[in-house]
């Protein structure tokens, strides 16, 4: 039988029942759309979160006070908390190998007002450094210097969330410039506006304040209380990052006179640390969406196996026939093999169309930003064509091992 | 051409067991024209998807041209039936909701024969069976009794087979129809040296016939010359203008 004919014996034989043919293509349409666009979807937040944790900063150690806890979304919940961290530490850390810089931090969320407008929102108090470590640019004015950390001046730089809080949302950022804001009724006057980071992942990075450490201690923390909520450390590069870390710990045991580094009293995290975890989770994320499309897919696969068996029966006296004109078994199960892939190939083309799509939609409406690999569609088609063959092939084995009598008899 | 030896056939088994021919022998030669006549049930079709290659005997020997088709493969028997034999069936002899032509043209595709020639061939088969060209792209189900019949004679006979079985295949028409089919299988024999063996359980039917072999129960019980064939030819014209 030649490939021309087959197609043809194809085609009449699928849009003789359209409908059917329809609804059993429908079935692995919306199996291969789910594959492509929740892979693609996946993938898109496990980049966006990648991203967004790439933002606080690179090649970044962040040590917290208090015990180790696990690593994970929900890391920087004991900031503060815990006092064991002081500014004898960081500095001590800055004489560490490969420490590029090192920036204290003393936080806490306070009320702040400006011209009868108020907000709440967090208060970092930090070193000169660490606008470098964070990654943290200037949309307006000048991050706080250390001479400010010392002369205990009173001046902020606020993130663009907190100037359209402050100053409603149709002020620019450069006119916040030289105002005065009052944190927990201390007055102090702006000097820059940190450039948007977006609010992605972890905690919105454009509502805070910052304000020189010096100050933050001696007016938030307390009479003589010198413990920070937190040191972030810089590595020069990313090799020297697992050095720095197990020197700086080993430095802080010493310090702290603990011998014992399971009853450490603080914890350092590290940054590929927090992205290999967070990315694990995104795709375990992704795998569960995948496999959910999976299993659709598969429900497709038997619909297509159950509209095949069904058509081997209608059409029994029909192979009965034809193979008393000279068709073998080879040629009869060729046949009903090529209308399974045909539904499949048929089901998965639209499939990647639709998956496309939706992934379009969904990155246009700022869900997250899909992403289709032509990995996924590649599998998609491997997968379509592979569900065609193996729920194909037992119909089709079924009809071509019919003995010819019996199928011209079957009723 | 076909040589029948002790040819038994038993459906199911064990105490359901029933014997559909009970040993039977004959042979035809090249260019005769067989009738198989009994009484329902004694095994025509039977022995018919025997002698067309579609089942296999339970025991006993079939030689088709020489050769021993009683121990061929399933492979084998299909590549028996593209090349030698033409089936006209009982009933349900063309594919639903397929044209005539296509009907026709399908031996052929399975024989792996170019569409161009296809289409010639199919076309001669059709008017040898007397059908004309305003029928070609009519669907099976929109043929009469007669056309059904006529076009399945014209499948049986598109890839040129030696052979040529029809089982009843006057079964449902009316005496005028049924002349005209049988005119097509005579001229068929007569002039292009077809082997043609013809199912039926009618005596008018074969007595158009050269020779007439009879079975009850899966038996032959007679085996004898036709000395005068009935001509349909002859008799369709008398059918028309009967004066
Ligand atoms: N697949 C089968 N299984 C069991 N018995 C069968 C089968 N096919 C035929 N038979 C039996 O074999 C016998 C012969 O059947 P066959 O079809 O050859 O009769 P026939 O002579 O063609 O009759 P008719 O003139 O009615 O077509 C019947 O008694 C029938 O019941
Ligand atoms: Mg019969």
């Amino acid at each position: 039988m030649r490939t021309r004919d087959l197609i043809d014996e194809t085609y009449v034989a699928l849009s003789t029942n359209k409908a059917r043919s329809g609804l059993t293509v429908l079935g692995i349409v919306i199996g291969i759309a789910s594959v492509i666009a929740l892979v693609a979807i996946g993938q898109g937040a496990q980049s966006s979160v990648q991203a967004s944790i790439e933002s606080i900063g690179s090649n970044l150690i962040e040590i917290l006070p208090g015990a180790a806890r696990q690593i994970g979304f929900g890391a920087s919940g004991g900031r503060g908390t815990a006092r064991s961290l002081t500014l004898d530490d960081e500095r001590a850390i800055a004489q560490v190998a490969n420490v590029g810089a090192v920036s204290g931090e003393y936080s806490g969320r306070y009320q702040i007002a400006a011209s009868g407008a108020n907000t709440n929102t967090s208060v970092d108090g930090v070193d000169a450094s660490y606008a470098a470590i964070r990654n943290t640019a200037m949309d307006q004015g000048s991050f706080i210097t250390d001479s400010q950390s010392v002369s205990l001046a009173k001046v902020a730089v606020i993130g663009p969330t907190v100037v359209s809080d402050l100053f409603g949302p149709d002020t620019s950022t450069a006119n916040a410039i030289g105002q005065r804001i009052r944190i927990n009724d201390l007055q102090f006057t702006v000097i820059g506006v940190t450039r948007s980071k977006g609010s992605s992942g972890f905690g919105n990075q454009d509502d805070v304040v910052y304000i020189p450490l010096g100050t933050a201690l001696q007016y938030f923390a307390g009479n003589g209380n010198h413990f920070l909520s937190g040191i972030d450390i810089q590595a020069t590069n990313q090799t020297s990052m697992t050095q720095v870390q197990n020197d700086v710990a080993a430095l802080l045991l010493a310090r702290h006179g603990v011998n014992d580094p399971t009853k450490a009293d603080f914890s350092i995290l590290n940054q590929a640390d927090i992205v290999s975890a967070a990315s694990s989770v995104t795709q375990t994320f992704t795998i569960l969406l995948a496999a959910v499309a999976g299993i659709s897919l598969i429900v497709g696969g038997i619909g297509i196996m159950n509209m095949m068996l069904t058509t081997v029966t209608e059409r029994m006296r029909e192979i009965g026939l034809r193979k008393a004109i000279g068709a073998t078994g080879g040629d009869i199960n060729t046949q009903f093999l090529a209308e399974a892939i045909a539904l499949t190939f048929v089901g998965g083309g639209i499939g990647v169309a639709l998956g496309w799509g939706i992934s379009f939609v969904v990155t246009l409406i700022g869900l997250v930003v899909a992403q289709v690999t032509f990995s996924s569609i590649f599998l998609a088609f491997g997968v379509s064509a592979a569900i065609g063959i193996i729920f194909g092939w037992y119909p089709a084995r079924r009809a071509a091992s019919q003995n010819p009598i019996d199928a011209l008899r079957y009723e | 051409m076909i040589d029948f030896k002790d040819i038994t056939k038993t459906y199911g088994s064990g105490t359901e067991a029933y014997a559909a021919l009970r040993g039977i022998s004959f042979s035809i030669n090249e260019g005769e024209f067989v009738a198989i006549m009994g009484p329902s049930g004694s095994g025509k079709s039977t022995l018919m998807h025997i002698l067309g290659c579609l089942d296999t005997p339970t025991s006993g020997t079939y030689r088709l041209d020489g050769k021993d088709v009683s121990t061929m493969s399933d492979n084998e028997l299909a590549d028996v039936r593209k090349g030698k034999i033409g089936f006209v069936f009982q009933s349900f002899n063309l594919l639903p909701r397929t044209t005539v032509l296509r009907n026709v043209m399908l031996p052929l595709v399975y024989a792996g024969v170019s569409p161009r020639e296809r289409e010639n061939r199919a076309t001669a088969a059709l008017n040898a069976a007397g059908l004309t060209e305003e029928h070609f792209t009519h669907l099976s189900n929109q043929l009469s009794g007669g056309q059904i019949q006529r076009v399945a004679i014209a499948r049986a006979l598109v890839n040129d087979p030696a052979l040529i079985l029809a089982d009843e295949p006057t079964g449902n028409l009316d005496s005028r129809t049924s002349l005209v089919v049988l005119d097509t299988l005579q001229k068929l024999n007569r002039w292009h040296g077809r082997t043609i063996v013809l199912i039926t359980h009618e005596p008018d039917i074969a007595e158009h016939s050269e020779r007439i072999i009879r079975l009850r129960d899966g038996s032959i019980i007679s085996d004898e010359k036709n000395p005068a064939p009935r001509d349909a030819a002859r008799e369709t014209e008398l059918y028309d203008d009967p004066a």
